[in-house]
């Protein structure tokens, strides 16, 4: 029977990367994956005629850059395109449009305050200068801080450097940064309540914190740190949908050999004499290999495909206390015709941009608190892109599809578990919201996909339906993530490695978890590195 | 003529005492005033009702005994009292009780996982006890002795072993919720645990980040984070204090509202000289120190004319919203509490972690909790002379109440408060109500007026990972030398913080002396 | 219905008051953008307009420049606090130029005290400097005043011609009122070019009769509007610093001490240590006493190719770095090859070279070239000092 040298669970974005890389050392690689389509998360699938949904993950600005080139992932098919800025919606329809140059951009502001339109200044300053600490360190793995070994002291010694080049008050300020929340952070810069909740949105996006819980400023960096060809901040879409990203990986891995088996649920992962040396699917069929990489989630990993058995002491309890908690859902739209807002110029590149259905800060907070309750919000935070209002290929010419993400949605409802109606009870819920900012947008309505944390956990393996694969708290970040002393990427078993999202550096299309955990495999093999250090912007 | 002293030390609640008491055992000649005609501060004893007396500070947990023996405490009369039992009020009698580092009340995991919890908490409150009585130095530019306080810090934390340093690592961010899910079952026990990182801050159950060093920093003391009340009461400490700075020397004026900070400008630059008072006296030294908290301190004591810019605006972005609002109750006779014989402990009412959360909801949007969680004792069971024979004071802090009220602190809004608060106590305490002679509620709000205390605050500021340590109250202050030359903190507003501990103002006499 | 009409308004910049004049003169279309304004970079060409600077009169729209009037009893104390200047000494009618700085003395920007006017925008930054004075109020005048500058040899004429009497009497940096159709005119002696000229303000509406009132004086005194191009070329010439040339302002500056301290940038004369207290103060004096690392000097270099982006050497064979070049021009009326540089401060006494790349038909070259360090501006007339200012 056949042995491979590596076999990756889950044709992930991340998995993929990772078997890419491992492919491309001369590894034979097998990807399992258990839908019969590959993406995991990062997918473009045709739920409806000529309509093709990026059904989870949307946009993109956190791909590494140097993946996307090392792995000639353009030849492999990806374009990715920066969309332009975003309306946010205010509860009473006043609109804050994010211009794409800077007049326009200050003087839009500026008619609505002028100190918030020089305090943005600031802001993006600040902003930047903290992403670009943080994106030093996506490509690395992170220091054991217990640990007195050269190599995580010497990483343990970068990290302290590069903290040590911001300047005595900007380490004070970054370390406030980190910890506090959104809000309370923003209280510093802004007093317009649109532009407050306009920034603090990023902040709660996939996360089970509210704008006011410490600890979301940080969240709110996750998602500006990124870039389309070095604007920080600037959001990209896949042209094809985010399925393109996951495709053109799959042709590098397959380019290098690799093999992608669909439609291949994995049951365990087969562990001998403390070594992980296979998986055996649902249909008992085993496949063997010298190594073994999770690409699912921490939770998912140690509680639903391993035996507790083969685990040491303490791991799975570390597993089931990993947090991983559910608070997004995601409704998908079909549309027969560009939608219209209301106080929103009906022009080319506005329409090409996203919108954000704020409210006010309270009413994300509000929003939030329902969540606790395990409820969804009758007025939820919504973040709506329409793809094809510049991408050609994902719907019939004249039509369009719309994603739109929803903060917050309970995985687990108080009333007892998801059903059918429920679900379409809260879609309803999404789509009553757009109406009040959209007249007539239900009569464009063709089809709508509905995704509460539920379905997502079912279809795409997410536990939970976290789109992190895993909380972004400082207890899950960093050396922490997914659990101390297993910060890299190699599992409490021999020969098996974690290559997901739950690993540094957290969730988002950035290809960096399977990067950094296929350069970690390769220094286990002594192989020679090929997998980038870092992502070869001069900041 | 004005006098001319050593230093002059501006607030008398218990830092103000301490730092005073160290710098007049070293011979100088020390001033301190104090606003009110109490010494004390939150912690200061008051009459609310003809006869009774209740302070807003109603328990100790964590005074350190290293001040105590420095300072010959026991000699001036101070005893520390026995440590209290803390109990978790369930309505139906079923309460949960810590006492002596034991659980009961509980299922045998809980009290077998409660053994295990309070011994890696203790371990760990250990580990970091040593930093509270000390500067920490500022990061960056650090001289060898700096580097060498960071070394010896990091030392003591890899002292408790790889497993423990990395699991430190991890729940020091855990918000209390989850930490409690993670060890315990019984939702009552889970709800009073957390209550040690939550109370005097604007956090709740899930709020991550800062509750677990809170809940660290309150098992330094000699208790282990027991809540104990000195022999006679909060006043034992207080006036052991004050009798051990006069015997050495030192003057104390009280109602003597200090107005200005008397800074002297030249070009040479800035220097505090003296204080005014608010009646115009004018006093001189060679150093003011301030007790104060910083807000009061920087924005109205020195002036912002005299600071420099983004620190003014630091200073003013400290979150200093105290969301603790505090009931007295004169009570006729001894309330009957649900399945307590003589509720002589330190009750907490709270009887899951949501019931604390969801009181934290309101309080977000500038309400106070229509059901508020709260904990609750009787200091005249501990010390007769706060109530006339046979009566007693019934002492609450209730969660959450904001400091800023929507539509403001009106009487309504505050006898509605009272009005909840009471029939919440009254489904533990039944009759409760009948035995009330009279009631006093301090709103955040009260408390800023009385006991001049910006936002009401307990610990002069949030205790946050952003206002901790170096950082506290903000880095250009942190290490008790302010900006102004001549011009100290002793207050809760820097390192360690709030709690009747006394590190600040013992670290502040330690810099000045230096 | 949506009652917006152009729905791309909100994609457009703002006009001046004066736009419609100069949109007409603007041949080249050629506009850029400064504080959502729509401005422009040159009319016809920008060393023609240059030369009218320097030989007869033009004007310059600075309309989009910030300007704040900040008053109340405390609004001395406050803005003394935030300038390193001392002005409880200013007097009424006079212009101040000041500079402020943040906690840590790193340059936030530059302006002049009359009402408060800077490039940039600044209101956060004054809102949180009154933080903490009681009696302040900032009022934000920027799009509710316009602004003309008036500049060149024979604008004290052509002002005189358009009938402001004694105009030739206000010293620089002076201020004069007159009334002018209806309304208020103030007039300063202030500029950007280094040469003889004023600044005009205006209540936007009577915007464009002023315009045209001060084109019919200048007409015969060779009146022409020029832009940003020919504007940078003069200031140099004067050693004026721009932001994003010669310094960062320290709020937008997202490196480490990426931004300056005005000590650096040689405006240790507008830092006034006598005064007790300002923002920077205790930052600065340090600097002071150790020496800053780098200062901005001007240089007169070798050739004729402009250093612009150079690196400067302290030998020939480039081994020793030791500073950048931060603006650059052949300046057209000295006949000078002229720069402004961050030169290090110990380097500053010995050999400076830079090393200059150009283009030759394509061709990629480079040479080196003895720069020699100039300590006067390189265009500096009688006529910009003189009061009254004498014949063009």
């Amino acid at each position: 029977m056949k042995k491979y040298d590596a076999i990756i669970i889950g044709a992930g974005h991340n998995g993929l990367t990772n078997a890419a890389y491992l492919a491309r050392a001369g590894l034979d690689v097998l990807v399992v994956e258990k839908n019969d389509y590959i993406g995991g998360a990062a997918a473009s699938r045709q739920l409806h005629n000529g309509f093709w949904y990026s059904n989870c993950s949307y946009v993109c600005s956190m791909m590494r850059q140097a993946i996307h080139r090392d792995l000639d992932l353009t030849k492999h098919g990806l374009v990715l395109v920066p969309y332009l800025g975003t309306v946010g919606f205010a509860d009473n329809g006043d609109t804050l449009i994010s211009y794409h140059s800077e007049g326009p951009e200050y003087n839009h502001l500026r008619a609505r305050s002028p100190h918030d339109a020089d305090a943005m200044f600031r802001f993006q300053t600040d902003l930047a200068r903290y992403a670009q600490l943080i994106r030093k360190t996506l490509l690395r793995t992170p220091p054991d801080p217990t640990s007195f070994r050269p190599r995580d002291i010497k990483e343990l010694i970068f990290l302290a450097r590069e903290f040590g080049t911001l300047g005595q008050k900007e380490i004070y300020e970054y370390i406030r940064f980190f910890t506090m929340s959104a809000a309370e952070f923003l209280e510093d810069y802004f007093e317009d309540d649109l532009i407050k909740a306009a920034m603090a949105s990023p902040g709660i996006i996939g996360t089970a914190l509210g704008v006011y819980s410490p600890g979301s400023a940080y969240i709110l960096l996750h998602h500006v740190m990124g870039d389309v060809d070095g604007n920080i901040g600037a959001w990209g879409l896949a042209r094809g949908g985010m399925g393109a990203i996951s495709k053109a990986i799959a042709g590098a891995l397959q380019e290098a050999g690799g093999e992608i088996m669909t439609e291949a649920p994995v049951k365990q992962i087969l562990v001998t004499n403390g070594k992980a040396v296979g998986v055996i699917l649902e249909n008992d069929e085993e496949l063997h290999a010298n190594i073994v990489v999770s690409n699912l989630d921490a939770k998912r990993t140690f509680t639903k495909v391993m035996d507790k058995k083969d685990l040491p002491p303490g791991i799975y309890d570390k597993a089931k206390n990993f947090k991983i908690r559910g608070s997004s859902g995601k409704v998908n739209i079909a549309l027969s015709g560009l939608p219209k807002f209301t106080n929103v110029p009906d022009n080319r590149y506005i329409n090409r941009g996203g919108q954000a259905f704020l409210g006010s800060l309270e009413t994300m907070e509000r929003a939030y608190d329902c969540w606790k309750r395990g409820t969804w919000s009758e007025d939820p935070f919504v973040e709506s892109v329409i793809p094809s209002a510049w991408d050609p290929t994902v719907a019939p010419p004249g039509q369009h599809w719309m994603s739109n993400f929803i903060q917050y949605c309970p995985a687990e409802l108080a009333d007892g578990p998801w059903t059918p109606e429920k679900r379409d009870a809260f879609g309803q819920t999404v789509i009553d919201k757009i109406e009040r900012y959209s007249p007539g947008f239900k009569k464009l309505i063709l089809h709508a996909e509905i995704r509460t944390p539920h379905e997502i956990e079912n279809e795409v393996g997410l536990t939970e339906g976290n789109i992190f694969q895993g909380e972004l708290t400082i207890d899950q970040l960093l050396f922490n993530r997914p659990f101390p002393g297993y910060a890299q990427y190699r599992m409490p078993i021999k020969n098996m490695y974690m290559c997901g999202s739950s690993t540094h550096p957290g969730g988002g299309v950035s290809s960096a978890c399977g990067a950094n955990a296929a350069r970690e495999i390769l220094k286990d093999l002594r192989r020679k590195n090929t997998v980038p250090e870092d992502d070869c912007y001069d900041e | 003529m004005t006098k001319q002293y050593d230093t002059i030390i501006i607030g008398a609640g218990h830092n103000g005492l301490v730092c005073a008491a160290y710098l007049a055992k070293k011979g100088q000649k020390v001033l301190l005033l104090e606003a009110a005609d109490t010494l004390g501060g939150l912690a200061s004893t008051r009459e609310f009702h003809p006869g009774f007396k209740a302070s807003v500070a109603h328990t100790i947990n964590q005074f350190s005994s290293k001040i105590v023996g420095d300072l010959n405490l026991a000699a001036y009369g101070f005893k520390s009292g026995k440590p209290m039992q803390s109990v978790g009020l369930s309505e139906d009698g079923q309460h949960v009780s810590i006492a002596n580092g034991k659980v009961t009340g509980v299922g045998q995991s809980d009290i077998d996982a409660f053994a295990r919890y309070t011994k890696m908490m203790q371990r760990y409150a250990k580990a970091m006890a040593g930093f509270s009585l000390q500067t920490i130095p500022p990061i960056g530019n650090n001289s060898f002795s700096e580097v060498l306080t960071f070394a010896k810090m990091g030392l003591k934390i890899r002292g408790l072993g790889r497993e423990d340093m990395r699991e430190l690592l991890r729940i020091i961010s855990l918000p209390a919720r989850d930490l409690m899910d993670e060890n315990f079952d019984n939702p009552i026990l889970k709800a009073m645990l957390s209550w040690d990182g939550l109370i005097g801050s604007k956090m709740a159950p899930r709020s991550p980040n800062n509750t677990v060093l809170m809940m660290l920093f309150r098992m330094i003391g000699e208790h282990r984070g027991a809540h104990a009340l000195p022999v006679g009461g909060m006043d034992g400490l207080i006036n052991a204090l004050s009798n051990a700075l006069t015997s050495s020397g030192a003057e104390i004026r009280t109602s003597a509202p200090v107005g200005q900070v008397l800074v002297n400008r030249s070009k040479n630059g800035l220097s505090a000289v003296g204080v005014i008072l608010q009646n115009g006296e004018e006093f001189k030294a060679q150093r003011i120190v301030s007790a104060v908290d910083p807000k009061q301190t920087f924005l109205d004591l020195v002036g912002v004319d005299n600071l420099e810019i983004e620190f003014t605006n630091r200073i003013n972005r400290l979150r200093s919203d105290g969301y603790v609002a505090k009931l007295h109750l004169a009570l006729d006779g001894l309330p009957d509490f649900n399945g307590i014989n003589i509720p002589n402990e330190r009750m907490i009412i709270a009887p899951e972690m949501d019931a604390i959360e969801f009181a934290f909801d309101d309080a977000k949007y500038g309400e106070a909790s229509s059901e508020p969680v709260m904990e609750v004792m009787l200091p005249s069971l501990r010390d007769q002379s706060l109530a006339p024979e046979g009566k007693h004071v019934l002492s609450a802090h209730i969660m959450y109440v904001p400091y800023n009220r929507k539509g403001g602190w009106t009487k309504k809004a505050k006898d509605q408060l009272a009005k909840n608060a009471i029939k919440t106590l009254s489904q533990y305490a039944p009759g409760i109500e009948k035995q009330i002679a009279h009631a006093e509620l301090l709103t955040p709000a009260d408390i800023a007026e009385s006991h001049l205390v910006t936002g009401g605050h307990w610990h002069h500021g949030e205790f946050a990972l952003d206002q901790m340590m170096m950082m506290r109250p903000t880095y250009e202050a942190a290490q008790y030398k302010t900006p102004i030359p001549g011009l100290y903190l002793a207050s809760a507003g820097c390192h360690p913080g709030g709690g009747i501990m006394g590190g600040p103002g013992h670290n502040a006499a330690h810099e000045i002396l230096k | 219905m949506s009652k917006i009409k152009d729905p791309f308004a909100g994609e457009r910049l703002k006009e001046t008051p004066f736009h419609p004049r100069q949109s007409a003169l603007n041949l080249r279309n050629a506009w850029s953008s400064w504080n959502g304004y729509l401005f422009a970079d040159c009319y016809y060409e920008a060393e023609y307009e240059y030369f009218c600077i320097r030989n007869q009169c033009g004007t310059y729209d600075i309309t989009p420049m910030q300007k704040y009037e900040i008053s109340g009893a405390d609004a001395e104390a406050m803005l003394n606090r935030m300038v390193t200047r001392d002005i409880s000494k200013l007097r009424k009618n006079r212009v101040t130029y000041v500079c402020w700085c943040t906690d840590e003395g790193r340059m936030i920007d530059d302006g002049t005290i009359f009402m408060l006017t800077c490039g940039s925008p600044s209101l956060a930054w004054l809102r949180k400097s009154s933080f903490g004075y009681k009696d302040v109020t900032i009022k934000d005048l920027s799009d509710t005043v316009a602004a003309l500058s008036f500049q060149g040899p024979t604008s004290c004429e052509v002002l005189k011609k358009m009938g402001l009497s004694k105009i030739d009497t206000l010293k620089p940096f002076g201020i004069k009122h007159f009334k002018f159709k209806g309304g208020k005119l103030m007039v300063s002696r202030t500029g950007f070019t280094g040469d003889l000229g004023y600044e005009l303000w205006i209540d936007p509406k009577l915007a464009l009769d002023l315009w045209d009132a001060l084109y019919a004086a200048g007409e015969d005194f060779g009146i022409q509007p020029y832009g940003e191009t020919a504007t940078n070329m003069a200031r140099l010439e004067a050693g004026f610093i721009m932001p994003e040339m010669e310094f960062n302002e320290a709020l937008k500056t997202i490196h480490f001490q990426h931004d300056q301290t005005p000590l650096e940038l040689d405006l240790g004369w507008l830092v006034d240590f006598k005064k007790p207290h300002f923002n920077g103060r205790n930052a600065l004096l340090r600097e002071k006493e150790k020496g800053t690392e780098y200062m901005l000097t001007k240089l007169d270099i070798q050739g004729n190719k402009p250093a612009e982006e150079s690196f400067l050497y302290s030998d020939k064979a480039c081994t020793k770095q030791i500073g950048y070049v931060t603006s650059a021009m052949w300046s057209p009326v000295v006949k000078a090859n002229i720069a402004l540089a961050m030169i290090k401060t110990k380097h500053l006494d010995g050999d400076i070279w830079a090393e200059i790349n150009y283009v030759k038909e394509l061709r990629q070259l480079s040479k080196m070239a003895k720069c020699t360090v100039m300590k006067k501006p390189f265009w500096a007339p009688a006529r910009a000092k003189a009061t009254p200012p004498g014949p063009y």
